[in-house]
C-alpha cells in the first residue's frame, strides 16, 4: 500500500510539475484528487484495512493528498500570472489614437480671464470687489468728479448721453464716490467694468473695459500708491519690474500720475538682445499702464455723510489714492495682441488661443 | 504740440542731450511723445555756393548747366532745373555723399548727357519752407564753401509734448522753457515779451466795440504801419516748419511765432480792408451765415461769437478768420488783434461747427487775459525787425483788470501727509520760484502767491502740493503699502457665484464671447418681437456712433447670435458659446435697469467628432442639461415648464424658475430652441439657447450649503416603467413619485423614455430609476413594497399603467 502510495505521489508530482495550462491542472487534479481517484479511495478505504495498517497508510495517503493538493495550487497560480501576461500582452492598443469621445473644450475670454487675474492680485492686497451702473447719472460720472461745467470730456463727441441728464459712463471712477457713499472709512475697493466712449479705431473701441482701484484711510500716501501699483505689476508682468510715476493730470485727483512699468519684454533696456529696438515699448523701457493719483479734495466733499457711511469723509481727515487702469491694455501688453477689435470679433481661432 | 529744440534752447539751455531733456520733461509732467528730428540728419555734404555762370543745357530745354564756385580751386559743374537758377546767386548745394532729408543719397549723375556734382537746393528740399518751384537765394555776403548748417537751420531736433489740459501755460515755448527751468535748474532767459517796443493808452485810426464782454474777457489791437509783405527769412521759416506751420509771408508767419512763443493766437487784419476801420465783437444771430478762410459758409447761433466790421462778419471769434479783411501781398497798414475768449464757448463753437484750428485748439483750453499782451510785444517787435513796419502809438485794451494773484498757504506737515516723503520748506521755495510762484514763509510752510497763467490750475494747498512733488521727483518717493485696516478682500457671494457659472460652462466645453453691449434697433424686430414686448422698453443712446450701436441690448441673444453666425460662417459648423454680461431696460429715473446675465448658445455638434461614435447634437435638451449643470452646481431648486418667447420654437421653449416647489418660485430666464425663421435670420441650422439673470440665481441661492448626513446602508433600488398619455407632463410624474415615495426617497430619475406601437396611440413609456435609502437599516423589498403601490396608484389617476 504504502509503496503504491509512494508511486502515485511520485507519478502525480512529475505530472503537475509538467502541467502546462490551467485546464491540464483541473484534469490532473481530477485525475489524481478527485472523487473517484485512486489516493482518496484508499483514504476511503482505510476501514477495511487491518488496524495495524490504518495508521501508517492513512498518514501516507494524507500526506500525498496535502502535498499535491498544494502543488497543484502553487502550480495553478505560475500559470495564471503566465496566462494573464500572456493575455495582456496580446490585449494592446494603438495608445497615439485620440483620447474618445473627443472633450470639447472652452474657454474664458482673455479679457474675462485677465479681469479675474487683476481682481485676484487686489484681492490679495486686501480689496473687496464691487460692481457698479453702466448708464449712470452726469453726476456720479462727472461732478462728483470735480469736472467743471464746462469740462470737454463732457461733450456729445466725448461722452453717450441716454438723457439730459445721464450717460453711458466714460470710467469706472463714478463708483467713486457710490462707494463712499455706501462705506465708512477705510476703504479698499476695486471696482471692474465696462465704460463707454464715442471713439472706434485700431486703438479705440466704443466700448471697454477698466478696473477701478480706491482706498481710503486718514493716512494713505502717494508713496503708498507706488508701492501698491508695484505689487500689482510684479504680479502681473513679472517680480523683476519696477514702475515709475509721472506727473499728469485727472479732474479728480491731485497730485495725478501716469504709472509705467519697466518693460517685460526687454527688462527696461529699450532694446533686444541682437541691439534692435524693442518693438513693445518702442525703445522707452517703460509701459504706460494706467492713470492715478492721491484723490482729489473736492472729491470727499460730494460725498454726503449718511448712516451707512458714518463718521463720512471729511477731506481733513481722510486721504486715499484712486487708479483707472484698462484691461484690454494689460491684456494686449501681455499677450501681444495687435488690434483691440480683436476682442470684440469673437472669432473661435481668437478665443482658442488663451487660457 | 512740436517744440524746435534749438527755439526752446533760446530760452532754457540745460547742458544735457535730447534724451536727457526727454527724461526731465516727462519725469515732471510734460510727457515727451516723441523726437523727431527735422531736416537733414547731417549737415555733411551741404555748403554755400555761388553760381558763376548758368548756361542752356544742350539737350534739355527746362535745365541749366551752372559753374558754381564751391570755395574750392575749381568750380563745380552742376545741373539745375529750377527756372530761377541764375549767375550771382548765392545758393545752398548739397555734394555728392550727403543725405537729403528724405533719406535719398546725392551721387555723381548725368542729366541728359551732362555730368552733374551735386545739386542747387529749394526750400521745402531742405525742410526749411515750402517756397515754390525755384531754389533758395542766400545772402550773398556768404562765403562760398562755408558748411550750410553754420548759416541755415538745416538741422534741428524736435521734441512733441503732450500738454495736460491743465497747463495752457505749456502751449508756447516759453512755457515749457519754464517747465525746463524747474526741472532742470539752468537758467531760464527773461519771457520774450519782457520788452514791449509797444505802448498803452488811446490807439487813432481803428475802434473796436465789444458787445458781449461775458465771452471776451479781452480784446486787445495794435496798428503797424509801413508793412512790408514778404517771404520770412529762413530762421523763422525754419522754425515754423518744424513746429508744424507752413510758412504764408512775414506778417501771418509773426502771428504764427508768436503765437508758438507765448501760446496765445493772435490775428492780423489788413487795416485797409477793414470796412470804417472798426471792428465789432458779437454774439452771431440765430442762423447767421459766415463765410470762413477755407471758403466754406458757415452757419452760426446765437452762442458763436463774429467780429464784424462795417459790411458784416469777417471772422468767426477766436476759431478762424474771414477772407474779406485778410493780409494780401500790397498791405500796408496791419491791424493786430490779441483777444481772450471763453474756452468752453470756443469748445462748444468748433465742435458744432466741425471746424477745429490751432487757435480754437488753444482757446478751448483757456487762456488767461494777461497772455494778450504778451503775444502783442513778442509781434510788434517781430513786425518792426522783419517787415520794415512802425507801431503806431496806442492799443486798444477792452476788458476788466484780471483778478489779483491768489495767496495759498501750504502747510510743511501737509506735504508729507500726502506724498509720504519730506520735502524742506527751502525745497519747495525753491521749487516754486522756479515756476513762478512767489513764497513768503510762515511758522507752518509757506504762505505761496499764484502767477496769472497758472490761476485756473493752482487753487488749493493740494495744488502746490503736487506742484512740488512734481518737480522734486516723483523717482523719490519710496514704495509703501498702506496700513490696510481693516481690508479683508473677499469676492462677495453673487461675485464668487458668477466666476463658477462661468468656469461650469468652460468645463463643458463653451466658449466665451464679449458681444457689444449696442445694438441695432432692427435687432427687436429680427427677435420677433412684437410692438408692446416688454423686451423693448430699451435703453436709446442719444449720439451713438451709428445707427447699428444705437440703443443698448436688452438681451445678450442678439451679441451671441452674431457670433455664432460670424463662426459658422468661418470656422464651421458647430458653435458652442456663452456671454456673461449686463443686459439693459428702461426704467423711470436716470438709472436704467441692469442686470447681470449669463447666455448660452449651441448649434451643430456639441463635441468635435470622434472615431468612437457620434457627438451630441445642439438641441432643447442638449440646452437644458447643460443649464441643469449650471443650476444643480448652485444647490438650486429648479424647474422649467413650457413658455413662450416670439424669438423661441414654440414647442421648444420653456422658462426657468428657481424655488420653484415654493409659493416665492422666481422666473430665472428662458430655455429653448431658437425659432426657425429667428435661427434662419441669422443664418443657423437648428439653434438652442438659454439666458438667465445671475442675480436672481445668486439671490436664490444659499449662501452657506449645510452637510446632509447619508448614513452607512446601502441604497435599495427599483425600476418602474409606466405608460401615460404623452400629454403627461415628465416633470408631473416626477412630483406624484416624490409626494406619495416619501422620505424614504433618495432619487428618482427618468432612464427612458419610449413610445410606439407596444404602448399604443397617444401614449408613451417612462422607465423611472428609484433609489430608497433610512439613516436607521438597510431597506428591504418589503418595506418598499407599500410605497410602491403608493406609487402606482397615483400614477394611475393620471392614466399610468403599469408595464410588464
Amino acid at each position: 500500500m504504502i509503496d503504491r502510495i509512494t508511486e502515485l505521489r511520485g507519478e502525480a508530482e512529475a505530472a503537475i510539475a509538467a502541467g502546462s495550462s490551467s485546464d491540464a491542472l483541473e484534469e490532473l487534479r481530477v485525475r489524481y484528487l478527485g472523487r473517484k481517484a485512486e489516493l482518496p479511495q484508499m483514504l476511503r478505504g482505510l476501514a477495511t484495512l487491518p488496524p495495524e495498517q490504518r495508521g501508517a497508510v492513512g498518514k501516507a495517503a494524507n500526506a500525498a493528498r496535502q502535498a499535491l493538493d498544494a502543488q497543484i495550487h502553487a502550480r495553478a497560480a505560475e500559470l495564471a500570472g503566465s496566462e494573464l501576461d500572456q493575455r495582456l500582452q496580446e490585449d494592446r492598443v494603438d495608445v497615439t489614437l485620440p483620447g474618445a469621445p473627443a472633450q470639447p473644450l472652452g474657454r474664458l475670454h482673455v479679457l474675462t480671464a485677465t479681469r479675474r487675474e487683476l481682481e485676484d492680485i487686489f484681492l490679495g492686497l486686501g480689496f473687496t470687489v464691487m460692481e457698479g451702473p453702466e448708464v449712470e447719472t452726469v453726476h456720479y460720472n462727472f461732478d462728483a468728479l470735480n469736472h467743471s461745467s464746462t469740462h470737454p470730456a463732457r461733450a456729445r463727441t466725448d461722452t453717450f448721453y441716454v438723457s439730459e441728464e445721464s450717460v453711458l459712463r466714460t470710467h469706472t471712477s463714478p463708483m467713486q464716490v457710490r462707494a463712499m457713499e455706501a462705506h465708512p472709512p477705510p476703504l479698499y475697493v476695486v471696482i471692474p467694468g465696462r465704460v463707454y466712449r464715442p471713439d472706434s479705431d485700431a486703438t479705440h473701441t466704443p466700448q471697454f473695459h477698466q478696473i477701478e482701484g480706491l482706498a481710503v484711510d486718514e493716512d494713505i500716501t502717494l508713496a503708498d500708491l507706488k508701492g501698491t501699483l508695484l505689487e500689482f505689476a510684479r504680479a502681473v508682468f513679472g517680480g523683476e519690474r519696477d514702475v515709475r510715476l509721472r506727473p499728469h493730470f485727472f479732474p479728480f485727483t491731485e497730485p495725478s500720475v501716469e504709472v509705467d512699468v519697466s518693460c517685460f519684454h526687454c527688462a527696461g533696456k529699450g532694446f533686444l538682445a541682437d541691439g534692435a529696438r524693442c518693438y513693445l515699448c518702442k525703445g522707452e523701457g517703460w509701459l504706460e499702464v494706467l492713470g492715478a493719483g492721491e484723490v482729489d479734495p473736492n472729491v470727499y466733499s460730494y460725498v454726503p455723510t449718511t448712516e451707512a457711511n458714518a463718521p463720512g469723509y471729511d477731506p481733513e481727515k481722510v486721504q486715499g489714492f484712486a487708479w483707472g487702469l484698462g484691461v484690454e491694455r494689460i491684456a494686449m501688453l501681455k499677450h501681444g495682441i495687435p488690434d483691440l477689435r480683436l476682442y470684440y470679433e469673437n472669432d473661435l481661432r481668437f478665443l482658442e488661443q488663451f487660457r | 504740440m512740436r517744440v524746435p529744440l534749438p527755439w526752446l534752447r533760446e530760452y532754457c539751455d540745460p547742458p544735457l542731450d535730447v534724451r536727457a531733456i526727454e527724461e526731465r520733461l516727462t519725469m515732471t509732467g510734460t510727457k515727451v511723445e516723441a523726437i523727431h528730428h527735422h531736416g537733414v540728419a547731417s549737415t555733411d555734404g551741404f555748403v554755400v555756393g555761388r553760381v558763376l555762370t548758368a548756361e542752356q543745357h544742350p539737350d534739355a530745354d527746362r535745365l541749366k548747366v551752372c559753374a558754381v564756385d564751391l570755395g574750392e580751386a575749381e568750380p563745380a559743374q552742376i545741373v539745375c532745373g529750377a527756372p530761377n537758377v541764375a549767375a550771382g546767386q548765392t545758393v545752398a548745394v548739397a555734394r555728392p555723399g550727403a543725405v537729403m532729408p528724405d533719406g535719398t543719397k546725392l551721387k555723381q549723375a548725368k542729366l541728359r548727357g551732362v555730368a552733374s556734382e551735386g545739386m542747387i537746393l529749394s526750400e521745402s528740399e531742405l525742410e526749411i519752407g515750402s517756397g515754390g518751384e525755384g531754389i533758395m537765394i542766400l545772402d550773398a555776403e556768404l562765403a562760398p564753401g562755408t558748411p550750410l548748417g553754420d548759416v541755415l537751420p538745416i538741422a534741428m531736433d524736435v521734441i512733441e509734448l503732450e500738454i495736460t489740459p491743465n497747463r495752457p501755460d505749456c502751449l508756447g515755448v516759453y512755457g515749457v522753457a519754464r517747465e525746463l527751468h524747474a526741472a532742470t535748474g539752468a537758467p531760464l532767459a527773461p519771457a520774450p515779451w519782457a520788452d514791449d517796443p509797444g505802448s498803452a493808452g488811446p490807439l487813432a485810426g481803428a475802434e473796436v466795440v465789444v458787445e458781449c464782454p461775458e465771452l471776451c474777457p479781452r480784446f486787445t489791437a495794435r496798428v503797424l504801419e509801413d508793412v512790408t509783405i514778404a517771404p520770412s527769412p529762413p530762421w523763422l521759416k525754419a522754425r515754423l516748419t518744424a513746429a508744424g506751420q507752413r510758412p504764408i509771408n512775414n506778417v501771418v508767419d509773426i502771428t504764427n511765432y508768436a503765437m508758438l512763443l507765448s501760446g496765445q493766437p493772435l490775428h492780423a487784419f489788413d487795416l485797409d480792408r477793414v470796412a470804417g476801420a472798426r471792428l465789432t465783437v458779437r454774439r452771431a444771430g440765430e442762423g447767421e451765415q459766415v463765410q470762413t478762410l477755407d471758403g466754406q459758409t458757415r452757419t452760426l447761433d446765437s452762442e458763436m461769437v463774429v467780429i464784424e466790421d462795417s459790411e458784416g462778419p469777417t471772422s468767426i471769434a477766436g476759431v478762424m478768420g474771414g477772407a474779406r479783411s485778410e493780409v494780401q501781398p500790397d498791405t500796408k497798414r496791419v491791424l493786430l488783434e490779441v483777444a481772450s475768449w471763453k474756452g468752453p464757448n470756443i469748445h462748444r463753437t468748433s465742435w458744432a461747427l466741425g471746424l477745429r484750428s490751432e487757435a480754437s485748439g488753444r482757446f478751448e483750453k483757456g487762456l488767461q487775459p494777461e497772455q494778450c499782451l504778451h503775444a502783442q510785444a513778442i509781434a510788434t517787435r517781430l513786425m518792426e525787425e522783419l517787415c520794415g513796419a512802425s507801431v503806431a502809438a496806442g492799443t486798444i485794451d477792452i476788458g476788466p483788470e484780471p483778478p489779483a494773484p491768489a495767496v495759498i498757504g501750504l502747510r510743511e506737515a501737509r506735504v508729507r501727509a500726502i506724498l509720504g516723503v519730506d520735502v524742506s520748506a527751502e525745497r519747495q521755495t525753491e521749487i516754486l520760484a522756479a515756476l513762478d510762484f512767489s513764497s513768503i514763509r510762515t511758522p507752518e510752510g509757506l504762505e505761496v502767491s499764484v502767477p496769472p497763467l497758472r490761476r485756473e490750475d493752482v487753487t488749493r494747498e493740494v495744488d502746490l502740493i503736487e506742484e512740488v512733488a512734481r518737480i522734486d521727483g516723483l523717482e523719490r518717493l519710496p514704495a509703501t503699502l498702506p496700513a490696510r485696516r481693516g481690508a479683508a478682500g473677499k469676492l462677495t457671494h453673487a461675485q464668487r457665484l458668477r466666476r463658477a457659472a462661468e468656469d461650469a460652462l468652460v468645463g463643458r466645453g463653451l466658449h466665451e464671447i464679449v458681444g457689444w453691449s449696442f445694438t441695432e434697433p432692427a435687432l427687436l424686430d429680427r427677435l420677433r418681437l412684437p410692438s408692446d414686448h416688454a423686451m423693448r422698453q430699451v435703453v436709446v443712446v442719444e449720439n451713438p456712433l451709428s445707427d447699428g450701436q444705437s440703443i443698448m441690448r436688452p438681451t445678450l441673444l442678439g451679441s451671441l447670435l452674431d457670433a455664432a453666425r460670424q463662426n459658422v460662417t468661418r470656422n464651421g459648423p458647430d458653435v458652442a458659446i456663452f456671454e456673461s454680461g449686463t443686459v439693459y431696460r428702461r426704467k423711470d429715473g436716470p438709472l436704467a435697469d441692469e442686470h447681470h446675465a449669463l447666455g448660452a448658445l449651441l448649434t451643430g455638434a456639441l463635441a468635435p467628432r470622434s472615431w468612437r461614435g457620434e457627438p451630441v447634437q445642439a438641441d432643447f435638451f442638449a440646452a437644458k442639461a447643460l443649464l441643469g449643470a449650471l443650476l444643480e452646481r448652485f444647490h438650486l431648486d429648479w424647474s422649467v415648464r413650457p413658455g413662450s418667447w416670439p424669438f423661441l420654437h414654440p414647442g421648444r421653449s420653456a422658462e426657468v424658475l428657481v424655488n420653484s416647489r415654493g409659493a416665492d418660485a422666481v422666473r430665472v430666464g428662458f430655455l429653448g430652441e431658437l425659432h426657425p425663421l429667428v435661427a434662419d435670420s441669422w443664418g443657423l441650422e437648428r439653434t438652442a439657447a438659454f439666458a438667465v439673470d445671475l442675480g436672481k440665481l445668486a439671490a436664490a441661492a444659499e449662501p452657506v450649503v449645510s452637510f446632509a448626513p447619508f448614513g452607512s446602508f446601502p441604497a435599495l433600488r427599483q425600476d418602474l416603467a409606466v405608460t401615460l398619455p404623452v400629454s403627461v407632463p415628465a416633470a408631473e410624474v416626477i412630483d406624484r413619485v416624490r409626494a406619495k415615495a416619501g422620505k424614504s426617497l433618495e432619487r428618482v430619475e427618468i432612464f427612458d423614455v419610449y413610445s410606439g406601437a407596444q404602448v399604443g396611440e397617444g401614449r408613451r413609456s417612462l422607465a423611472l430609476a428609484l433609489s430608497f435609502r433610512t439613516l436607521e437599516r438597510t431597506l428591504t423589498d418589503e418595506d418598499i413594497a407599500p410605497v410602491r403601490e403608493k406609487i402606482v396608484a397615483a400614477l394611475a389617476e393620471i392614466g399610468g399603467e403599469l408595464r410588464g
